[in-house]
């Protein structure tokens, strides 16, 4: 199970810096008519981190094996 | 431009496929061979999130708003993350329970209350009205445009005769097809297979024509993506567009819009369908986690260079900045590509619908009309199976009608995004209910019931009715200044709280309103047992998910509960599922007159998949005879089975440290057991080694006592053999005492800088003339300059001598020849002392500098040594904080090499 719940504080991790980087004030930062790259900097710095946030919670989820839960050996040994 | 029969023609086919589609996969899921059971059509049906709204409005919206079209979208991303943990649970508990709906869900967990079902029911319907109003008039609207568009001018919606009006045509043709997709069967929890397969192949459709959009208007159109932003960017009125401040409400408005997407992600009533109710399996939920926001991302990447492109195109607000995919490819007079972008919104559009309405039909029937049939005595007894597939359809029209009739009231004043949001809003009410629901067993039935309504009623008020005022068909007096006047009560400032955009507004109100009542009545309230079970099943469904018989004491007939089956499943259904069950449980219907608890339930459970759990609940009560066994009893079980878990969770955890222990100890015993055979063997080698030298001294004492005569020559032999082996012995007892006081940490070090050179050319001399009697060649290769380590002198010394002593016993005893080498690099001076002996074997250098360690079977001689002399180099090189090894290829020598930290020479 540790596994598992370290998995679940990983994420709420993940949605807790989401949360803060996608609102007032950090936002602010980046609200000026600029462009970089040819991209204003508002949309790139969305884009940017929103794709990074993606990659972060798939390695996240993909890297941690869950275990069964304890009910699903019970069940599964029932069923036998 | 197209023409309209064409355009008929194109998207009556496109449903045709989708029918297809739909037919195929629920033959394949008939034949056990499902094609929707993977995480990735998983993830395409989850995307039914994306609407009409996301396909024309987002477009509409960034031309207004910049970035506010945003938010909508990562909203779900943020959220997703939280799926593991929330969305999991929800679904096992929907296993569980045989859940078909989210108003289900909550009035299963609020002690199966049909009130609070009926009221879930009526908020989802009322709230989703405005959503289907989008997907109405967006589809009506693109029908309009692609038949119709003349360049840029101004676009008026005739509101003239209902009968000449395209959005009553697509309602009826959308009600059509979303009966003939979802009721097909009479089980609402049995999954539709083949209705998830074309929602994913419609989410396709929809990606690729955005994409394909987004690439047509930014790349062939303008100079890519980087240059149509530079165009916009010169332009000041565009250029706003790139600051957050062109939100209407900024920073809050940023974040209310966040915040309901989250809760709509999860709670929308479709979404809940699909993601809970379609589930197929439970692990498909960790691909969607990042899978589902990456196909978010990608048909958001185009969003805004649309937009700009339209303003560039169409200046001067001609055209509806909602329709601006579809017109300006056809400004271009590409009407290909506009087609496509046409079939993508009705992709979007009908994926909505359909899901919506099966979802809501299956509400409506089971939560608000069966509660009321199921109270006419008459009707209970009736066959009842084909009703509910009338009601489901009637509700399917009915649904839709009210959406359309939304449209023609409001629809026309709004822009998409608007209107959604209210439907947002709606959906937000179900959060506390469920979310802290599934969190804390406190959460009581009369709280749940006073939050709901108390958070639709403010919903209602701050954002519904003012709409209504906004078209016109209330007096706007009641928005300024406010209700009879009184301006405490105007629906966007309640209580003069007007800092706020309307919908963070309304979402702020209903939430605290909402919350505030779920947890401050359930403080005050005392669960009674039926409301406790509930809670206890829902929160703690990963302890006990099993548990679900000995709820029933009371006596059924078999024959009861299967007329009872028969009359909402119909004959077959009801024959098959019996036919299950006796199947699984060796129960034999037709011998067995009366039915256990278990199959009791089995048909409490059949019948919550078609009527829903509060219904099914009565009817089961109606049959079973005599009492049910207390729901206190029941608690208890659960109580035991809880502890029971815990129990052996605990002596899991226990017998898994016992192990850990054991294997420690056993370790630790093998240690010990092999060094008390080092010490005895160590104390034999001693023992052996002091009276070898004793032996001699004494024998050739006896002769020099008993022998007076004895020659002055031999004499002279004699006290000379005498006096070495005493040497000996001295040097034996030292090393013996060295070790031990090393191992005891108490010998005295006293640390200086050494000059090498002088300690290796000490130790040799000292040695030189063991290597002289044994005709050895002693080679020395020192080099000039003086090498410096920080170290205990007399002890070195004692290691270098130790070492060449060794190798003078190992080395060819016809030929010897031992090599002492000295040199530094990178920060160490390093001394070796190489011999030509018979080497030492790989296994045995590794055990070579352990206590006690002799080299055994060579030449089949005694040990040569104590086994002391590199155990004690090893002690003192280590205390210095050198390495000390042995490098040998066996039969060509062995090199003893050690390392010591250089220091500079001219300190």
């Amino acid at each position: 199970m540790a596994e598992s719940n370290q998995q679940n504080e990983r994420l709420i991790v993940m949605l807790i810096i989401g949360v803060i980087a996608l609102n007032y004030p950090l936002l602010s930062l980046f609200s000026k008519v600029e462009l970089i790259f040819g991209i204003p900097i508002l949309y790139l710095y969305l884009f940017v981190f929103w794709f990074i946030f993606i990659v972060c919670i798939a390695v996240i989820v993909e890297k941690t094996k869950s275990q069964p839960l304890l009910t699903d050996l019970l069940n599964s040994k029932r069923v036998e | 431009m197209l023409q309209e029969w064409v355009l008929l023609l194109i998207s009556f086919c496109y449903l045709g496929i989708l029918f297809a589609i739909a037919y195929y996969g629920a033959k394949r899921a008939d034949a056990g061979r499902s094609i929707i059971s993977n995480p990735y059509i998983y993830t395409l049906s989850i995307a039914v999130y994306c609407t009409a709204w996301t396909f024309y409005g987002s477009v509409g919206r960034a031309a207004t708003t910049g970035v506010g079209f945003l938010p909508i979208y990562l909203g779900p991303t943020l959220m997703a993350a939280l799926w593991w943990f929330v969305l999991r649970k929800i679904i096992r508990i929907a296993k569980v329970h045989r859940i078909t709906s989210i108003a289900d869900f909550i009035s299963s967990r609020y002690a199966k209350d049909p009130m609070i079902g009926g009221i879930v029911t009526i908020i989802a319907v009322v709230g989703i009205l405005p959503y289907f109003s989008i997907q109405l008039k967006a589809v009506s609207t693109s029908f309009n445009v692609l038949h119709t568009f003349q360049g840029p001018t101004v676009a008026q919606y005739v509101a003239g005769s209902i009968w000449r009006d395209t959005a009553l045509y697509v309602t009826l043709v959308l009600s059509v097809f979303s009966i003939l997709f979802g009721t097909r069967h009479i089980d609402a929890s049995e999954r539709h297979e083949g209705m998830v397969a074309a929602i994913a192949f419609e989410s396709v459709v929809k990606l690729v024509a955005f994409l394909v959009a987004g690439i047509f208007i930014s790349i062939y159109l303008f100079s890519g993506p980087a240059g149509l932003l530079q165009d916009a960017a010169k332009t000041p009125e565009l250029s706003k567009l790139m600051k957050l401040e062109a939100l209407n409400g900024g920073y809050t408005s940023w974040f209310t819009l966040t915040f309901l997407s989250m809760m709509a992600i999860l709670f929308l009533p479709r979404q809940f369908h699909i993601l809970v109710v379609e589930n197929v399996n439970e692990d498909h939920v960790k691909k969607a986690i990042w899978l589902f926001p990456l196909y978010l991302f990608m048909i958001n990447i185009f969003v805004l260079p649309i937009a700009l492109a339209g303003l560039l195109t169409f200046p001067g607000g001609l055209v509806d900045p909602d329709t601006f995919v579809l017109s300006i490819p056809l400004h271009a007079h590409q009407d290909l590509v506009a087609l496509l972008v046409y079939l993508g919104g009705l992709s979007a559009a009908t994926g909505m619908v359909i899901v919506a309405t099966i979802a809501l039909s299956t509400m409506v029937c089971n939560d608000l009309v069966m509660p009321v049939l199921l109270r006419v005595r008459s009707i209970r007894k009736r066959d009842l199976s084909s009703v509910l597939l009338t009601i489901r359809r009637g509700s399917i029209l009915g649904i839709l009608l009210l959406g359309y009739a939304f449209f023609r009231l409001i629809g026309e004043s709004y822009a998409l995004v608007t209107l959604g949001l209210v439907s947002f809003a709606a959906a937000a009410q179900f959060a506390p209910a469920i979310l802290i629901g599934i969190f804390w067993k406190g959460a009581s039935r009369r709280g749940a019931t006073a939050a709901l309504i108390a958070g639709f009623a403010v919903w209602g008020y701050t954002l519904l009715i003012p709409s209504f005022a906004r078209s016109g068909w209330i007096a706007t007096s009641i928005l300024e200044p406010g209700p009879f006047g009184l301006a405490f009560l105007g629906p966007y400032h309640l209580f003069g709280l007007d800092m706020f955009d309307p919908l963070t507004h309304s979402v702020f109100w209903s939430m605290l309103a909402n919350v505030g009542f779920l947890i401050g009545v359930s403080l005050f309230d005392r669960q009674n047992a039926m409301e406790r079970l509930q809670a206890v099943q829902f929160v703690d469904v990963f302890h006990h998910g099993g548990l679900d018989s000995h709820l029933y004491s009371g006596t059924a007939t078999v024959s009861e509960l299967r007329n009872l089956l028969e009359r909402f499943m119909g004959t077959d259904h009801a024959w098959k599922a019996f036919f299950e069950y006796s199947q699984q449980h060796d129960f034999d219907a037709q011998t067995t007159p009366y039915a256990d608890s278990d199959l009791v339930r089995f048909v409490e459970r059949k019948l919550a998949g078609t009527i829903g759990a509060a219904s099914a609940r009565v009817m089961i009560s109606s049959v079973v005879k005599g009492e049910e066994i207390s729901i206190d009893g029941v608690m208890k079980i659960l109580d035991e089975t809880s502890q029971v878990i815990g129990y052996s969770r605990r002596l899991e955890e226990k017998s898994r440290q016992l192990e850990k222990a054991t294997t420690e100890l056993r370790a630790a015993n093998k240690r010990l057991t092999e060094l008390d055979r080092l010490k005895d063997d160590f104390v034999s080698t001693v023992t052996h080694e002091l009276r070898t030298p004793l032996t001699s001294i004494r024998a050739f004492s006896e002769i020099l006592r008993d022998n007076p005569a004895i020659e002055p020559e031999e004499h002279q032999k004699f006290l000379d053999i005498i006096v070495k082996e005493s040497e000996r012995l001295t040097r034996l007892i030292n090393q013996v005492l060295d070790l031990a006081k090393i191992e005891s940490e108490s010998a005295k070090w006293t640390t200086e800088r050494v000059h090498l050179n002088e300690v290796i050319d000490e130790a040799l001399s000292s040695i030189s003339q063991l290597f002289i009697e044994n005709a050895i060649e002693l080679k020395r290769n020192v080099p000039v300059e003086p090498i410096f380590v920080m170290a205990d002198r007399d002890r070195l010394i004692q290691v270098v001598i130790n070492l060449l002593s060794n190798a003078a016993k190992f080395c060819d005893p016809e030929q010897g020849q031992v090599t002492v080498l000295l040199n530094a690099h990178s920060g160490k001076a390093r001394v070796t002392v190489a011999d030509n002996g018979p080497g030492i074997q790989p296994d045995e250098q590794e055990r070579i500098f352990g206590k006690f360690h002799q080299l055994k079977g060579l030449r089949d001689e005694k040990p040569k040594g104590s086994g002391l002399g590199l155990t004690i180099c090893h002690r003192i090189i280590n205390y210095h904080g050198g390495n000390i090894w042995v490098e040998s290829i066996p039969e060509s020598g062995a090199n003893f090499i050690f390392e010591l930290s250089l220091v500079e020479s001219n300190k």
